[in-house]
């Protein structure tokens, strides 16, 4: 945790921390306390009073029916995203790692899609997406597949969750990759050895040892996937249509600046801090363990 | 590769031909319906490639931007995202930096906790407190500013503890040399310190432009005025342009040049991108 050998001052490690400490009570302790706080009121549409109600907030959110189902919502979106993402950069890991002949080209156009903003991922394929010009669609629709998901709020879903799970691809890949390349060459040798052909030497030696890394990759993606997509879904879907997209993140927002429910959208935040603070935990628990193999 | 086998080989090849196709076509229809004009984008199917609409498209964008967007000038906006992503870096590393220097090299009281406190921060992005955090900016009075647009971005955790982990590996002989040779603790950090984490700066700067260019949410609720948009949160502006039609060869531009910085940045900077992603996880 910190050296053996340390520097003597009386101010100076004080200023050295003091801008990041500054920023951070600002702008991260500050605004969490107050979100904290409010979720305890319920105030007037116009800001002159409020009134100490407890618990009063959750309770209404939890017996709100459009909260429950951006709850699950998110937890469709979610694990949608995670499978999806994990299974093509897994598979597209394994892949790269097999070839030798261009294999950096192969790295290369896979990567690039880790610079795209969210927002701007979700607006290109809400362009191949849009039910009268987009390429997908007219290609849907000579399959005999009707596709519009601005009335459809299960393919408005799909979309926004292909459109999280593309972007999030080239990242996954980075780490797969890594994964594999530490694996021990000689195991895979010793099993070809013992006529495990590449199927059982995937499943039997190269999955499990990859397991620290997909478990990784797993609250990563979820963390994205909860909290880092609400750009992708306010720029193209905005919740729509019928709260079919709107999740945790979006529904804070919406309350928030659109509905103007100061005390409910500050009971949301509750409910996200403590999803966050949980997650964060259980990354960095894994982490420790991971240093201690 | 531990046998020979061909078969396996030509599926190797294609499942990566197949990914790089699906990785790269939406892009491909972007840059396609970029280049055309907004006749052929109204009827399905559309072209699949290339129109000859390409310069008009985008010089109006760069110079003239669109009446629907508020006019502001695409070009005006990649400058205020260039703006806001570089003051984002280069304020998260210098803020990290000294911070990690001091909780690793100093013994002070309360040194812990403001290591906790940095922690927290982890914990709290601004999406899950998006009133409070705005309300702060108000009383502030950082609306339309690049400081409200960078500043409030500036915490790192994630930076902060990159660099206490690699401060933890160097020598501590380096230490007791410059303190025989009577360097002071800024001496020592100036000149010892920040050269030997050259390539840690580097590859960091990387991924907090990127993080800084494609900010969304943040920029959205601190501009109101045209003037300040940044361009990701501008497209969202074009698309929802109320009841006029979206104007999709315009909007797919935008797209293209909210793209190309931070694509560039990757690609001509890999090898760096590469490690400082990887190992800012660990």
């Amino acid at each position: 945790m910190q050296k053996r050998v340390t520097f003597r001052h009386r101010w100076l490690p004080y200023a050295l921390v003091a801008p990041q400490i500054v920023v951070t009570l600002i702008f991260f302790i500050w605004p969490a306390y107050q979100a904290l706080e409010t979720s305890f009121y319920i105030e007037d549409a116009f800001g002159f009073s409020r009134e100490w109600v407890g618990l009063e907030n959750f309770r209404a959110l939890f017996a709100d029916a459009t909260y429950m189902a951006s709850f699950s919502t998110t937890i469709v979106f979610g694990l949608g995203v995670t499978a999806l993402s994990m299974s093509i950069s897994l598979a597209l890991a394994v892949a790269a790692n097999r070839v030798i002949r261009s294999a950096l080209a192969y790295q290369t156009s896979i990567i690039w899609p880790y610079a795209v903003a969210p927002a701007v991922a979700g607006v290109l394929w809400h362009f191949m997406m849009n039910p009268s010009l987009g390429i997908f669609a007219y290609w849907l629709e000579g399959l005999g597949y009707e596709w519009n998901h601005y009335v459809n709020g299960d393919q408005a879903l799909l979309m926004v969750t292909v459109a999280a799970a593309w972007k999030q691809i080239s990242y996954n890949f980075l780490f797969f990759l890594a994964g594999l390349q530490s694996i021990p060459k000689s195991l895979i040798e010793a099993a070809a050895i013992d006529r495990a052909g590449p199927v059982r030497r995937f499943w039997s030696i190269v999955f499990p040892l990859l397991s620290p890394t997909t478990f990784f990759l797993l609250v990563v993606n979820l963390v994205y996937a909860f909290f880092d997509t609400f750009s992708l879904i306010h720029a193209t879907t905005n919740g729509g249509p019928a709260n079919a997209t709107s999740i945790l993140v979006y529904k804070v927002y919406n309350t928030g600046f659109v509905g103007q429910d100061y005390g409910g959208s500050a009971a949301q935040s509750v409910i996200l801090m403590l999803m966050v603070a949980a997650m964060t935990v259980v990354q960095f628990r894994y982490v420790e363990r991971r240093v201690n193999y | 590769m531990i046998e020979n086998r061909p078969w396996l080989n030509v599926i190797t090849h294609a499942g990566l031909l197949l990914g790089v196709f699906f990785l790269c076509f939406p892009v491909w229809m972007a840059l396609v319906a970029s280049t055309h004009g907004p006749e052929a984008l109204s009827r399905s199917p559309i072209p699949l490639w290339f129109g000859d609409r390409g310069w008009e498209n985008y010089s109006q964008l760069l110079a003239g931007g669109l009446p629907e967007a508020g006019g502001v000038p695409v070009g005006m906006m990649m400058l205020n995202s260039l703006i806001m992503a570089l003051l984002i870096a280069v304020g998260k590393i210098a803020v990290s930096i000294i911070a990690a220097y001091a909780i690793v090299y100093f013994r002070f009281p309360f040194r812990m906790g403001f290591f906790w406190m940095i922690f927290i921060t982890l914990m709290l992005p601004v999406e899950v407190r998006i009133l409070p955090t705005y309300d702060v900016i108000v009383r502030l009075d950082m609306l339309n500013s690049y400081t409200g647009l960078s500043l409030p971005l500036v915490a790192s955790a994630t930076a902060t503890f990159l660099f206490r982990q690699f401060f933890l590996t160097i020598p501590d002989e380096l230490v007791e040399a410059a303190r025989i040779d009577r360097a002071g603790p800024m001496r020592f950090f100036m000149d010892i310190l920040v050269p030997l984490s050259r390539t840690n700066i580097a590859a960091l700067f990387i991924i907090l432009f990127i993080f800084g260019w494609n900010q969304y949410l943040w920029p959205l609720l601190v501009t109101t005025e045209e003037r300040y948009y940044t361009i990701v949160m501008g497209i969202q502006r074009m698309t929802n342009s109320g009841e006029a039609l979206p104007v999709w060869h315009y909007i797919m531009g935008t797209a293209v040049l909210a793209m190309i910085p931070p694509v560039l940045v990757v690609l001509s900077m890999q090898k760096l991108f590469v490690k400082g992603l990887v190992e800012q996880e660990k």
